[in-house]
């Protein structure tokens, strides 16, 4: 299916395009602002027609381009999506406007470049949810690290540079596997579509290899215990807008290698070793919930809880193998996969709203010290309404969207095994448990000292911004169904694919 | 019946949104008007609901509103069941909830978060009555974890309070331990049935009694007594059954009308709900239902203990309310669903009168709670002494009061069960019928009977409470006394649940009892002839001998036995052993895994040592680069001769 207008190309470089010209701009800094908010929009309002024209009965790449690129290697601008990529494209646009609003007067330094790197970023990580070479990806790829490592080296804290660098090395080892892994595939097939690929035939020794390649590529990125520990450092030395990024979109980015690359082109060990990523994402759910539950710095423990969260994404991509040996078929199974995705943009909008509450403080106290803080409802009430509210939907609590892709995994997950439903269910208390009790010191209680006494609730920018989220939260709670109709097609394709043998 | 069952459900919602909102706009009369307008609105058409399910016959409603989701074929679904079950609950909550928001203009008149009050409490009705009205598990869990928030928000209501901020962070957690089980239970069920639909799952239960399910180490269980134990869990956590009823007296902090409302009359009863709900499947499980009916005897007889030496008038009844629940789901053990829903409705009225006639004495008090420093109150107070002592009566099971009938009813239905566990739990709800008599009456008359003991300045302002209090204590003495002997008839010997619940005929202890029943007035006095009422009486008796006309015996009791004293003070250690095993012990393994496994072992040795490696490697290569000249042409010599050798040999 090829659409006549490259819509997609159009959400990948506007952005782009918006980031240089909003770097010429240069020093106004009121135009930058403006001309930053005005390129986000633009890419919001583009990208909804991803959805209104998505035909969600199939399974085959839409809005499709596709145009030689290095005819010498056969490399492709090929460009498509489908029902799980398309969510993200959306998820992206949406927050980066956000961004672009919460980073409004909190930027003062360098304003044009940081406006600009986060909508260079923006086009980079739409195209990598779009491009279906994969050299094309792997650009994507590697060129989005390198505004984020800029954010978190120039408007970052005390410690930024160790932040960045830790951030930078870990997810480039992860890049130059996943680059060996494309050219192995490459000489096998003499093809970069990722489509081809999937259809290859691979024996199992290699597909082994290939799995550990995938898998420390993307684990790096979602991140999975034990290669997650450059994420909270980087959270906490990020700029509140890189944070929000970061969470929000650039762990889903690992997640998604999961489905559009390991799932489909190895199965055969992704089946043998299902039960090793089963592994670490109980181990995400439990050790770091409770290394969550510690911790003294807010951004730190959001970033954990970031890390808890994204273990119920990798848990419902890979519990598909043991529903599908008890039973010989896939019904059953895309509830989880299905949960995990929906997982992904429900943790979009929460971790990126709990950061934009952390940096809402932030701005006012310059602490992120749980223990600095104590009593913030006496002075900013409307403020404490939203950041409980966004604590409860962390906590996965029904109604918001924080519990459908849960409630999904864990429902999918009893069927592949009662202990690790049991397992991946005590999310219910260590979640609740570290989410409110920080919400607890910091919000509620007697004002604890004078700079507590002095804060200023919600300005209307600020409002707009967590109010928004709020909403999305709220609707995906109550009606996730237009959310996940779009996806049935793709991921019963996705299942098939991983559940037909390649060797 | 669709749109009526919509309107009764959202009205309190509106209320609530209204009042949250836009508060500050609509003010505190606005506030107080659009959500009493709101909650009797769900009153009224309750009653409408109630008349037409029970009186004029009409069929039970099952319809959906929405799809939720549909994922693997299996549709998630918002959808209503009114039946006799739903529609005696509906008329409870919204009752009750009716005069909860009238008592509160009175209660909260000079707090500042008046607003936030009525909108949590509109929002809490609105919860509830999605809980009770779901006609999926799915909706039921969504009910089940609103109710869980707006308890916690309520708790904590008065946030600057040290006290009430950790109590609804330990109500919130423990509900959560009972949540989990109950969210594997639905799993359960989705795994074994396909569908949440309650309908779907009750009509395939029968087919299923006998699949059994590998547990772990070969062991073979049945789905039934699976599904039952963590749906059973859930209950625990919910109405607040040992060892998951630590939350409850602590939620005491909160301001009495929620007291009232959420932790005696209304949540804390869902566990109690949903197992009746659930009867088809409890049916099929006697593993199950002896679990259900040890866990509530073992709550009804130790809870009540622990109410005798609790000073604070609010915990007392705290401690009253767990072993009252552990009295009904006894009753859901001994397959008597009819009695224990028969007794939430009584305890509803009785209980949520108690709390507010005690909240009444609190604010005549001026907010102090230890009764050992009240007394004499009676002449202060005649109206809320007059409806405090109908509760008291209703509370103990006194012959004509509502709570006689649905006590006795139980324990005569627990007397034939033949539920293994039911011996024991026979014994236990026997004494405990002494101990509620005993602690309720002991709270009774040092509170409004015996020396006055408050300080001077607090006597000078006793008064009697304003009619927005009063009245709702007079509408809930009403029902407190007179619900039980209307009832009892058509709720227990009658077919007033139809289809709703569900009895094997080998369990139908209430077939016995009913075959015994010849009407209100030979029950009354059939009473006198077993035990029970004597019981309560000799508690009455022993509190008064001991706290009236000897009061100086308590303090010698508690001297001569000092041991069970200490024990029934520290609540058995179970807030102590929470404290230090899973509390202290969370954070310590989380502190351990923390410093040694993330920050020594993946960043030290990991993360950091390959980077230490690299740059020591560094180090080395670095020094091959020296930049002489001689250095370079030496290397060249030694890898030509390697490459030479290489080729040659």
């Amino acid at each position: 299916m090829s659409s006549e207008f490259p819509l997609l190309s159009l959400v990948i470089w506007l952005p782009i395009i918006g980031g240089l010209v909003v770097l010429a701009a240069g020093k106004n800094d009121v135009l930058v602002r403006w001309l930053a908010l005005a390129f986000s929009m633009l890419t919001f309002l583009v990208s909804l027609p991803l959805y209104t024209g998505f035909d969600s009965s199939t399974y085959q790449m839409q809005f499709a381009e596709e145009a030689s690129w290095v005819p010498a290697f056969n490399i492709h601008y090929s460009l498509g999506i489908d029902g799980i990529s398309m969510p993200l494209i959306l998820l992206t646009s949406f927050t980066t406007v956000l961004v672009v609003i919460a980073s409004w007067e909190v930027i003062q330094r360098r304003v044009s470049q940081y406006m600009a790197a986060f909508l260079i970023m923006e086009g980079l990580m739409i195209g990598v949810f779009c491009a279906l070479d994969a050299v094309l990806f792997y650009v994507f790829w590697e060129f989005m690290l390198l505004p984020m490592f800029l954010i978190i080296g120039i408007w970052g804290g005390q410690r930024r540079v160790y932040a960045a660098i830790k951030f930078f090395l870990y997810t480039f080892l992860g890049s130059v596997l996943l680059l060996v892994a494309i050219l192995y595939l490459y000489f096998q097939s003499d093809s970069f579509s990722i489509l081809d690929f999937h259809d290859m035939r691979i024996g199992m020794n290699a597909q082994i290899v290939l799995f550990f390649a995938f898998l420390i590529a993307f684990a790096v990125k979602v991140p999975m215990w034990p290669v997650h520990t450059w994420l909270p450092d980087a959270h906490v030395e990020a700029p509140t807008g890189g944070s929000v990024i970061l969470a929000a979109i650039m762990l889903k980015l690992g997640a998604y290698g999961f489905v559009r690359f390991m799932l489909p082109i190895v199965p055969d060990a992704s089946h043998e070793l299902d039960w090793f990523i089963i592994l670490l994402s109980l181990i995400a759910v439990v050790y770091i919930a409770m290394v969550a539950l510690v911790q003294e710095d807010m951004k730190k423990l959001i970033a954990y809880s970031s890390i808890a969260h994204m273990g119920f994404v990798t848990l419902g991509f890979f519990v598909v193998f043991n529903i599908f040996d008890s039973t010989n078929s896939v019904v059953g199974a895309a509830m989880g996969v299905e949960g995990a995705l929906v997982q992904m943009i429900s943790h979009g909008f929460i971790s990126g709203a709990l950061f934009l509450c952390v940096g809402v403080m932030y701005d006012r106290m310059h602490s992120r010290n749980i223990s600095d803080y104590g009593g913030v409802v006496n002075t900013m009430p409307v403020f404490a309404g939203l950041m409980v509210f966004f604590a409860m939907a962390n906590a996965g609590l029904p109604g918001t969207s924080g519990f459908v892709g849960e409630f999904m995994v864990i429902l999918a997950a009893f069927k592949a095994n009662f202990w690790v439903a049991v397992l991946a269910s005590t999310t219910l208390v260590l979640g609740a448990a570290y989410t409110l009790w920080m919400v607890k010191r910091v919000i509620f209680g007697k004002v604890t000292n004078a700079q507590v006494a002095e804060l200023k609730d919600l300005n209307m920018r600020e409002t707009l911004v967590l109010g928004s989220l709020a909403v999305m939260v709220l609707l995906l709670g109550l009606w996730p169904a237009p959310l996940i109709d779009v996806m049935h097609a793709s991921v019963g394709h996705l299942l098939e694919q991983a559940v037909s043998s390649k060797l | 019946m669709h749109t009526l069952s919509l309107v009764i459900v959202l009205a309190p919602l509106i209320g609530a949104i209204i009042a949250g909102l836009f508060g500050k706009v609509v003010g505190r009369a606005g506030a107080h008007s659009v959500t009493i307008l709101g909650v009797s609105i769900s009153f009224l058409l309750s009653l409408v609901v109630f008349k037409q399910i029970v009186f004029d016959g009409v069929d039970p409603y099952n319809g959906s509103v929405y799809t939720w989701l549909v994922s693997d074929g299996v549709k998630f679904e918002v959808g209503f069941l009114v039946d006799e079950l739903t529609a005696l609950m509906m008329v409870v909550v919204t009752f009750v909830s009716l005069m909860v928001h009238i008592y509160t203009i009175g209660y909260m008149r000079d707090d500042p978060g008046y607003q936030r009050f009525f909108s949590y409490i509109s929002l809490f009705t609105f919860s509830m009555l999605m809980l009770v009205m779901a006609n999926n598990f799915m909706q039921l869990f969504f009910g089940w974890e609103a109710v869980g928030l707006v308890s916690y928000l309520l708790i904590g209501f008065w946030y600057q309070k040290e006290s009430a901020i950790y109590a609804n962070l330990k109500a919130f957690l423990v509900n959560r331990v009972g949540d989990l089980g109950f969210l594997l239970g639905i799993a359960a069920v989705l795994m074994f049935f396909n569908t949440l639909d309650y309908a779907e799952v009750f009509r395939l239960a029968p087919s299923m009694e006998h699949v059994t399910v590998e547990f772990a180490m070969n062991e073979q269980w049945s789905i039934m007594t699976l599904i039952c134990i963590l749906l059973f869990i859930g209950a625990m956590g919910k109405s607040a059954q040992v060892p998951l009823h630590v939350w409850l007296p602590d939620s005491m902090e909160g301001p009495t009308p929620i007291s009232a409302l959420i932790h005696a009359a209304t949540m804390v009863t869902a566990g109690v709900y949903m197992v009746a709900r659930m009867s088809p499947l409890y049916e099929l499980s006697e593993t199950a239902l002896s679990f259900v009916i040890v866990i509530g005897a073992v709550t009804a007889l130790f809870m009540g203990l622990l109410g005798i030496v609790q000073n604070d008038i609010k915990r007392v009844i705290a401690y009253s309310t767990l072993s009252q629940l552990g009295y009904m789901v006894v009753a859901l053990g001994a397959s008597a669903y009819a009695t224990g829903i028969f007794h939430l409705m009584t305890h509803a009225f009785f209980k949520a009168l108690l709390f507010l006639a005690a909240g009444s004495v609190i604010i005549a008090m001026h907010h102090e709670q230890n009764i050992t420093k009240m007394g004499g109150l009676k002449k202060y107070m005649p109206i809320t002494y007059w409806t405090f002592l109908i509760g008291a009566l209703a509370l103990i099971g006194f012959p004509g009061f509502a709570g006689f009938f649905s006590k006795d009813s139980i324990i005569e239905a627990v007397k034939i069960s033949t539920v293994s566990g039911a011996g024991f739990a026979y014994a236990a709800v026997l004494v405990g019928v002494f101990i509620t008599a005993l602690y309720t009456f002991r709270m009774f008359f040092l509170v409004f009977h015996g020396k006055e003991r408050m300080d001077e300045h607090t006597r000078e302002h006793l008064h009697e409470s304003p009619p927005v209090v009063t009245v709702p204590l007079i509408l809930l003495a009403i029902p407190s006394v007179i619900i039980g002997a209307l009832a009892i008839g058509p709720l227990q010997f009658g077919s007033f649940f139809g289809d709703a619940i569900h009895v094997l005929p080998i369990h139908d202890v209430l077939e016995v009892l009913q075959s015994e029943y010849h009407g209100v007035f030979s029950f009354m006095l059939h009473g006198f002839m077993a035990p029970a009422v004597w019981l309560s009486l000799l508690g009455v008796g022993v509190a008064w001998f001991v706290y009236l006309k000897r009061p100086e015996l308590a303090g010698d009791i508690k001297e001569r036995f000092p041991g069970i004293y200490n024990l029934l003070d520290r609540k058995y250690g179970a807030d102590d052993f929470n404290d230090v095993v899973f509390a202290e012990g969370g954070r310590g393994v989380g502190r351990f895994l923390w410093r040694f496994g993330d920050i020594k072992l993946i960043d030290g040795v990991m993360v950091n040592g390959t980077a230490f490696g690299i740059g020591k490697l560094a180090g080395i290569v670095r020094r091959v680069q020296s930049g002489f000249l001689y250095h370079y042409a030496f290397a060249m010599i030694i890898g030509l001769l390697v490459l030479l050798t290489w080729f040659v040999f």
